[in-house]
């Protein structure tokens, strides 16, 4: 089986426009484990974490934001400075697998799989994250909402790569939060991300593993940009409450051997609850 | 991380805590487990297992597997030579399904190959036709005759009731519980794997494998290959964790088969999920229990009703079931009880032996009970337990008197001496992985509720119900050298370490090696139950008293001396007075002994239609005492810390008894709060390291130890088997915290984030 491995991104996408059923292995923790089980034959491989421009992270002053290269791993992102600029995505990463998992495993492979459970999505989400595809033909850009379709399923096309994300640099308590019965290592049963704009006053949520892909619980954020002080930095306890409330309004989740969706469910509103406590103190 | 003072470490004698002969090679990764076996020429084995929980196979079409190139055996029932079926008690489980299925995973055909890949086109190749049947899942209706047979023998595998004392005695205080156990898995990472070769000309089958009991697979195996157990040789291979699930036949059978078919090499390793399926588990279980007890807090009568899920085939459900109901009242005095217990035979996975064996279960239960009646007394759990604790001399309901040592109020006041955790509630340094939830970020510390639980259990070591359990052991000494032969399979727990400490202790040797461990020597015997330093060590210990004897016997002949004066002291031979002395290098030049030794504990009864009867050779008692955390919004948990005083004997190699008490309190964490097999219509839903959850390092708590060492008069060495002890109580100790932490009856584990919330 050939193993393809460019070091530039031209050679990449020619490579891959030549070859669209290769498979594409970041740091193959997602990639590997489905064909150990069989459930894939790749014919071929393309390697893309040696691709330099795939691999690092650039900030942009002026308008604010942070561009990541789709072979970031989860290990880099937990590291400042980026886990400053985008607290919440270090945040995230830190609940990922095992150190193992968070060297080898990217941001870019969380896009590629785009599972509901992928813990790199809500924050992506919450942020308004724009994805950057690439392929011989040309480059695309566009919002996350529209690359996540469905379960494991997303808007890339096969001779196309994931190349970045760019994400705003925003000001404001970020925070992420995800459930699992084990204390580490472990499939999120439900899991919600918070960002708090303070300028712009507004509060976003994204919440995962409780729909088809990450939810983003507009209810809840108009109420909380309504209901919260941002100047004092403060909400109510019933501003809370209502918050979680209309969080767990907006899952869709479903029973399985994991989690009853009445727990998740349920889950979904503690955490955004106490998210948004973290971000506004108690008045 | 373990505090335990004194830990000892001297030049390998008893009592001293030296470190493993293979410890260095499997943390440095050298050391071969079975998985890791080749041979030159060797095919690939893989089995066909069925999808269905319950259904007729109307035909097997092997035609178009036979066309992929690289194939090279199929066989199914049909190609069975002798016996057509295998189990450990009653052989019902056959070696191929052949008219029906009766579980999911159960093995239809095998096939080698010269490649995995080809071995997985072949198995797809493979046409089956079933006739779908509807699958008994539920034990009642095993029970209530509603369902048909879904095997000749019936869907009763055992009924055990036990009447002891007054069954119309009465309490003045009464509490009752019904407590579920879910299907725990033994989860070792080793996979099963073996090695099968066929003899040279054709002369049977040799096989290397990953084993808890290699002559009764010989002779299982020997049976169903047609041979003479002689014709089938077995070696050790390196073993990646046992508890139990090794002690059924699961691919021996097959490999050898496929070996003699083929004439060639063929291993075969189970995947992850194929290991699920192709393991026992342990036994789901319901129990119900009544206490009746005076109003200051001793029991009375306990009465219980307890129903094992077997599953498909028989394997140890029978003795299983006997541990539970003989072990319903715990390490508690009671004189009055009335129990049932059932093991039924349903279309879910087969059950069998995993540490604890049916205790685990019956523990689960009465420690429930035990806080219920604390509860009800207005009496602390600690306080209870004590009241009632049973002593040496003290009977079961049974009516077999505990001939042990029985420091079970011991235990007890040490468990709870032990310091507690100086953790405040919610961690140090806003650590959020000290909080439940960890990684996720999902408490703060004021969301946290602490809870203390308390637990205590007796278990049995050893085999039971008049079964001839020995061990044997062979000694070689010459030149200062000790060499030493068994059969005792090392699946962790350290034998090969004790053996050498024995023989050093005994000989006075320092160099001592160990022969492999095969089928060349007599049985030792299941490394299960406890009991392989009991036996295996008794063995391992008399034979080297034996060839001491031989050694003293030389020496008094050459040097004149009286061979009863001779002593060992460290490295040389003293007599009483002190004047003759010699190293034992030197007292063994040119000089050989060899000895083989058969060890056998006392005999044990079968139990009559009343429960009544010596049916268990020996016990051992522990405490536990945890200390969890509780996030009771999200129904999430960290065990902050467990304590311990476990009834040890003798500590042989402190170290080591360490190893085991902090294994299997992890054990027993994983069932607390997340092992399970979830099984829904006779499916397994989680068969996979992703949805199937093993309690991690970080899941794991500090864990205070003390050693309770009073040498048992009745073990060989003093020591009491010390492997499933802490697997036994820790469960419900951990659950009564939780329950302390929350203030409300939980009563089935693993408990999960509904049952804190709901
Ligand atoms: C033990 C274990 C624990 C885990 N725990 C977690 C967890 O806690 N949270 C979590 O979210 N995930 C977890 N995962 C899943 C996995 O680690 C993550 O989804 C990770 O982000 C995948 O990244 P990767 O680089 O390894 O992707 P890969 O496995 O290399 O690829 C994943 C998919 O994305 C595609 N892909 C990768 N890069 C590109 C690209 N540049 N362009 C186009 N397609 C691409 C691949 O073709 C493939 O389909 C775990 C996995 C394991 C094995």
């Amino acid at each position: 089986m050939p193993v393809l491995v460019p070091t530039s991104l031209d050679q990449a996408v020619s490579m891959l426009s030549a070859t669209p059923d290769a498979l594409v292995l970041a740091g193959g923790t997602d990639a590997m484990v489905e064909v150990n089980a069989g459930h894939r034959k790749p014919h071929h491989v393309l390697v893309v974490n040696r691709v330099a421009e795939l691999r690092s992270w650039t900030f942009d002053p002026e308008a604010s934001t942070v561009r990541i290269g789709s072979a970031v791993t989860y290990a880099e992102l937990m590291e400042p400075p980026i886990a400053d600029l985008v607290p919440a995505l270090a945040e995230a990463s830190r609940t990922v697998g095992s150190p193992q998992i968070r060297h080898a495993g990217t941001l870019g492979g969380n896009l590629g799989t785009c599972s509901p459970a992928g813990d790199g999505l809500p924050v992506l989400a919450a942020l308004d994250a724009i994805v950057h595809l690439a392929s011989a033909t040309g480059e695309r850009s566009m919002p996350i909402g529209e690359f996540m379709v469905g379960v494991k399923r997303n808007a890339r096309r096969p001779d196309e790569l994931i190349t970045a994300v760019t994400v705003p640099v925003v000001s404001g308590y970020q925070g992420y939060s995800k459930v699992g019965v084990r204390n580490a290592m472990v499939i999120a049963l439900a899991t919600a991300c918070i960002v708090v704009d303070t300028p712009g006053r507004t509060v976003r949520l994204a919440i995962g593993s409780v729909g088809t892909t990450i939810i983003r619980c507009t209810d809840a954020e108009a109420f909380a940009a309504s209901a919260v002080d941002f100047d004092s930095g403060t909400a109510s306890g019933d501003t809370v409450t209502r918050f979680g409330e209309l969080a767990a309004a907006a899952s869709r989740p479903i029973d399985d051997h994991r989690a009853t969706a009445d727990y998740r469910r349920h889950a979904i509103g503690v955490m955004a609850g106490r998210l948004l406590r973290r971000g506004f103190a108690n008045v | 991380m373990s505090i335990l003072s004194g830990v000892r470490r001297h030049d390998g004698r008893l009592g001293d805590s030296i470190t493993r002969p293979d410890g260095t090679a499997k943390v440095q990764g050298s050391f071969m487990f079975s998985g890791d076996l080749e041979a030159e020429h060797c095919l690939w084995g893989a089995t066909l297992r069925s999808p269905h929980p319950h259904a007729r196979i109307i035909s097997i079409d092997l035609s178009a597997a036979w066309k992929i190139s690289g194939v090279e055996a199929i066989i199914t029932a049909e190609d069975v030579p002798g016996q057509l079926t295998y189990g450990l008690i009653s052989q019902d489980q056959p070696v191929f399904a052949s008219e029906v299925v009766r579980y999911v995973g159960e093995p239809i055909a095998a096939v080698a190959a010269d490649h995995p890949e080809t071995c997985r086109r072949a198995l797809q190749a493979i046409v089956v036709v079933y006739e779908v049947l509807e699958p008994l899942t539920d034990p009642e209706r095993a029970l209530d005759g509603s369902h048909p047979p879904i095997h000749p023998d019936g869907n009763l595998i055992r009924h055990q009731r036990i009447v002891s004392g007054d069954i119309t005695a009465t309490g003045d205080v009464v509490v009752e519980g019904t407590y579920v156990i879910g299907m725990q898995d033994q989860a070792f990472l080793g996979l099963e794997a073996a090695l099968a070769m066929p003899g040279p000309g054709g002369a049977g089958v040799d096989l290397y494998v990953a084993t808890q009991w290699l002559h009764e697979d010989q002779k299982q195996i020997a049976a169903c290959l047609g041979l003479a157990p002689e014709q089938v040789r077995l070696t050790l291979g390196g073993v990646g964790g046992a508890f139990g699930a090794r002690e059924d036949i699961s691919l021996q059978v097959h490999t050898c088969l496929l070996a003699l078919r083929t004439g060639r090499p063929v291993r075969i390793q189970y995947s992850r999920e194929e290991s699920f399926l192709g393991h026992v588990h342990r036994h789901p279980a319901t129990i119900w229990m009544r206490h009746h007890a005076t109003a200051d807090g001793h029991i009375v009568k306990i009465e219980a009703r307890m129903v094992f899920d077997g599953g498909a085939y028989a394997s140890t459900s029978s003795a299983v079931l006997i541990n539970g109901v003989t072990h319903t009242q715990g390490p508690y005095k009671c004189a009055n009880a009335l129990v049932d217990g059932y093991a039924v035979r349903t279309n879910n996975l087969p059950c069998g032996a995993m540490r604890g064996f049916g205790v685990v279960q019956a523990c689960f239960a009465h420690e429930g009970q035990m806080d219920r009646l604390a509860a009800a007394c207005g009496l602390d759990p600690v306080e209870i337990r004590l009241r009632n604790a049973m002593e040496t001399g003290d009977k079961l309901i049974t009516g077999q008197p505990i001939l042990n040592v029985a420091p079970v109020a011991r235990c007890i006041r040490e468990t709870a001496a032990l310091p507690l955790p100086d953790e405040p509630v919610g961690g140090h340094d806003h650590d959020p992985m000290r909080l439940p939830g960890g990684a996720g970020r999902t408490a703060d510390r004021r969301h946290i509720r602490r809870g203390i639980g308390f637990a205590v259990s007796i278990k049995n070591l050893m085999y039971s119900e008049g079964f001839d359990d020995y061990a044997t052991a062979r000694c070689r000494l010459a030149d200062g050298v000790a060499t030493l032969k068994f059969a005792t399979a090392e699946v962790g727990q350290g034998f090969i370490t004790i053996a050498g400490q024995i023989a050093r202790s005994v000989l006075g040797v320092d160099d001592v090696l160990l022969d492999p461990i095969d089928t060349d020597v007599g049985s030792a015997g299941s490394t299960s139950a406890s009991r392989q330093t009991w036996m295996s060590g008794g063995a391992v210990n008399a034979v080297c008293m034996k060839v001491r004897g031989l050694m003293f016997d030389s020496l008094a002949a050459i040097y004149g001396v009286d061979a009863s004066t001779l002593s060992i002291e460290g490295r040389d031979i003293v007599d009483a007075t002190g004047v003759f002395r010699i190293t034992v290098v030197d007292a063994t030049a040119g000089l050989s002994f060899d000895e083989t030794v058969e060890f056998r504990h006392a005999p044990t009864e079968d139990l009559d239609e009343n429960g009544q009867g010596n049916c268990h050779t020996a016990f051992a008692f522990v405490a536990h005492r945890a200390v969890v955390d509780v996030d009771p919004e999200l129904g999430l948990v960290k065990v902050i810390q467990v304590a311990t005083a476990q009834d040890v004997g003798r500590a042989l190699n402190p170290l080591s008894v360490i190893g085991q008490i902090e294994g299997g309190i992890a054990q027993g964490l994983g069932l607390a709060v997340m092992e399970e097999i979830i099984m829904s219509n006779g499916r397994v839903r989680n068969p996979s390291f992703t949805d199937y959850l093993l309690p991690t390092f970080l899941d794991m708590p500090d864990v205070v130890i003390s050693l309770i060492e009073e040498p048992d008069p009745i073990a060989p060495l003093g020591a009491k088997g010390v492997g499933e002890p802490p697997t036994v109580s820790s469960t419900p100790a951990i659950v009564a915290a939780i329950r302390d932490a929350i203030g409300k009856h939980i009563d089935r584990v693993p408990v999960r984030p509904i049952d804190i919330i709901g």
